[in-house]
């Protein structure tokens, strides 16, 4: 569908960030690599202001968070070219401990309350907003409360545990 | 809160005023929560200079739900009804959003007679969104007649979704893999009947306020928004067509067999209100157009289909339960959650009626998401409202809410 393809997209970034961009994969057709935090500002900026690629779409941005492995937080980028018609997806994990990553509201006015939200639910810090506060949630919250270590009910209820349901 | 702001403005800054301070010029106006003009619950609060707004906080999660948690620990099919409470004005489209999302994920594909089904239901949950929009839009200017008139269809919309599903509001539409049943006879001939009447009341209202001089005077050059800076704040849907960006999902990534139809994309050119207002009224024709084409399509397909064969994901009827072990064995595996599902993640956007409604799932192979994200149009459209009503009047503001068409669910989530 798109006017240029996910191998031109992979060859042009590898081309221009070469090692510091890791292990394309393409679930359902979404081109999706990782970076580390601190390429992660460049590498939008260039895929937003290249006169090809041309990713001027900020679609969203997520977190997700993985408790048992070391850069426990990712951060998740949708990225869309409306010109040519594709989009890709950018991840980057950071430390749970002490999440840290450059913010992309100097690259769209948009990233403002993605990145809020982010922060709200993640507790990651994007260091350079302009005003990094809690959205959704009440300002009196001290807990992140979409990790995984905060549960939706009564941690001690069984009945609903997966090994319940034969796994 | 009064003493922190006295000391900050020891320091170097300039004084900072506060809410009683008897030098200062503007007042502050606190816009809501439950403000009748803001259509739902979300607050800003405004600095004025008379009527004029200097500056704007918005606050919002009122109504804030925690969806995303709660997805975190329901099976695929239990997650539907909490699409609904998203955009409540279109919930039957976030309910396919949300279903065509964990068919991508399972790679199903549907029926070319259950995808028709779905663009006719989705396009008239589209015109009940743009009715509200457009209608409550007629109600802020000060004429309520057009809004009555409009009532009457969304009542009728409704009444064609109880056929299909039995809800109106949040209806909780289709399964994975389809309809949970067919569309009876009444459900089309309701459709047909629609598609009959509706056109002269659109036109009754597009008579009322598109050459109406006052409807004009309130809405041209409001809150006109340029495309670079629309897109800048990630603006999607009619809003962001209203500015000229021809961006609709629809067409850049046809789901539901859009490609098989044919219709255009109505773009404006100023960004302002009033062309947020064409752009939704054109829109509204072009779905009766998609709707029409829905109907004679189907006639040449397949009759009584109305789900994709997948019996892993796909609830088997009560009466085959009762009297099929197969089909019982399926429903026990189904509602336990015992089928596996593939380790990875998927990204899928709908049209919403207020933009790109995306829906992003990892999957970790268990009966419910790893995570599950939703992309809320409103939720993005709206940032820019603070912004950008700096120096409007407030008159115009509230103008520019309505015609945003901010759902406080989907804010919220």
């Amino acid at each position: 569908m798109g006017k240029i393809s996910n191998q031109q997209v992979i060859q042009i970034l590898t081309s221009r960030f070469g090692e510091r961009i890791t292990v394309p994969t393409e679930p359902f057709g979404l081109l999706t690599f990782g970076t580390s935090a601190e390429t992660i500002q460049e590498v939008l900026r260039f895929l937003k202001e290249d006169k090809e690629l041309q990713f001027n779409y900020l679609t969203d941005i997520t977190a997700i968070h993985f408790p048992e492995v070391e850069l426990s937080i990712g951060v998740i980028y949708h990225v869309h070219s409306l010109t040519n018609n594709i989009r890709v997806r950018i991840k980057v994990f950071i430390d749970g401990n002490d999440p840290k990553i450059p913010t992309a509201t100097n690259l769209w006015e948009g990233a403002n309350w993605m990145e809020r939200e982010t922060y709200d639910f993640f507790g990651v810090i994007f260091e350079g907003h302009p005003n990094l506060v809690r959205i959704l949630n009440v300002d009196e919250m001290t807990v992140f409360p979409m990790r995984r270590e905060y549960p939706l009910e009564d941690p001690n209820r069984v009945d609903k545990k997966d090994y319940f349901f034969g796994r | 809160m009064l003493i922190k702001r006295i000391i900050s403005s020891e320091d170097d800054k300039p004084p900072s005023t506060t809410d009683n301070d008897p030098q200062k010029e503007t007042i502050t106006l606190n816009l809501g929560p439950t403000h009748p003009a803001t259509h739902g619950v979300f607050q800003n609060i405004l600095e004025m200079d008379g009527e004029r707004i200097v500056s704007g906080v918005s606050t919002i999660g009122y109504i804030h739900r925690a969806f995303e948690k709660i997805a975190e620990h329901r099976p695929f099919y239990q997650i539907t009804p909490l699409t609904d409470r998203m955009n409540y004005c279109s919930s039957p489209i976030n309910n396919m959003g949300w279903h065509m999302t964990v068919e991508k994920l399972l790679n199903i594909q549907t029926p070319k007679r259950v995808d028709y089904l779905r663009v006719i239901v989705m396009e008239l949950a589209r015109i009940s969104d743009h009715l509200i929009c457009n209608g409550i839009l007629g109600v802020d200017t000060g004429a309520f007649s057009g809004f009555l008139y409009l009532m009457e269809e969304r009542e009728h919309i409704y009444e064609i979704y109880e056929e299909i599903c039995g809800a109106r509001l949040t209806t909780n539409i289709g399964r994975i893999g389809g309809f949970e049943r067919d569309f009876n006879d009444i459900a089309f001939a309701k459709i047909k009947q629609f598609l009959v009447k509706f056109p002269p009341i659109l036109k009754e209202f597009e008579t009322l306020f598109n050459r109406n001089r006052i409807f004009i005077e309130r809405t041209s050059g409001v809150a006109a928004v340029d495309p670079e800076v629309a897109l800048n704040y990630s603006w999607s849907g009619p809003i962001l067509r209203a500015t000229g960006v021809d961006y609709d999902v629809r067409v850049n990534e046809p789901y539901s067999s859009y490609e098989d139809f044919d219709f255009e994309i109505p773009v404006g050119t100023k960004g302002d209100v009033y062309d947020r207002y064409i752009v939704r009224n054109e829109e509204m024709w072009q779905s009766l157009r998609i709707i029409q084409q829905a109907l004679d399509k189907i006639e040449k397909e397949p009759k009584g289909v109305f789900h994709a064969d997948v019996p892993e994901f796909y609830l088997p009827p009560k009466e085959e339960v009762y009297n099929n072990m197969e089909a019982l064995i399926y429903h026990f595996k189904i509602v336990m959650g015992e089928i596996d599902t593939p380790k990875t993640e998927v990204y899928h956007a709908v049209e919403g009626g207020n933009g790109e409604l995306g829906f992003y799932l990892v999957n970790d192979g268990g009966r419910s998401p790893y995570r599950l994200h939703f992309r809320r149009p409103s939720f993005i459209n709206y940032q820019m409202y603070a912004p950008m009503s700096a120096g409007m009047l407030l008159s115009d503001a509230i103008l520019n809410m309505s015609s945003l068409n901010v759902i406080a669910g989907e804010l919220d989530a």
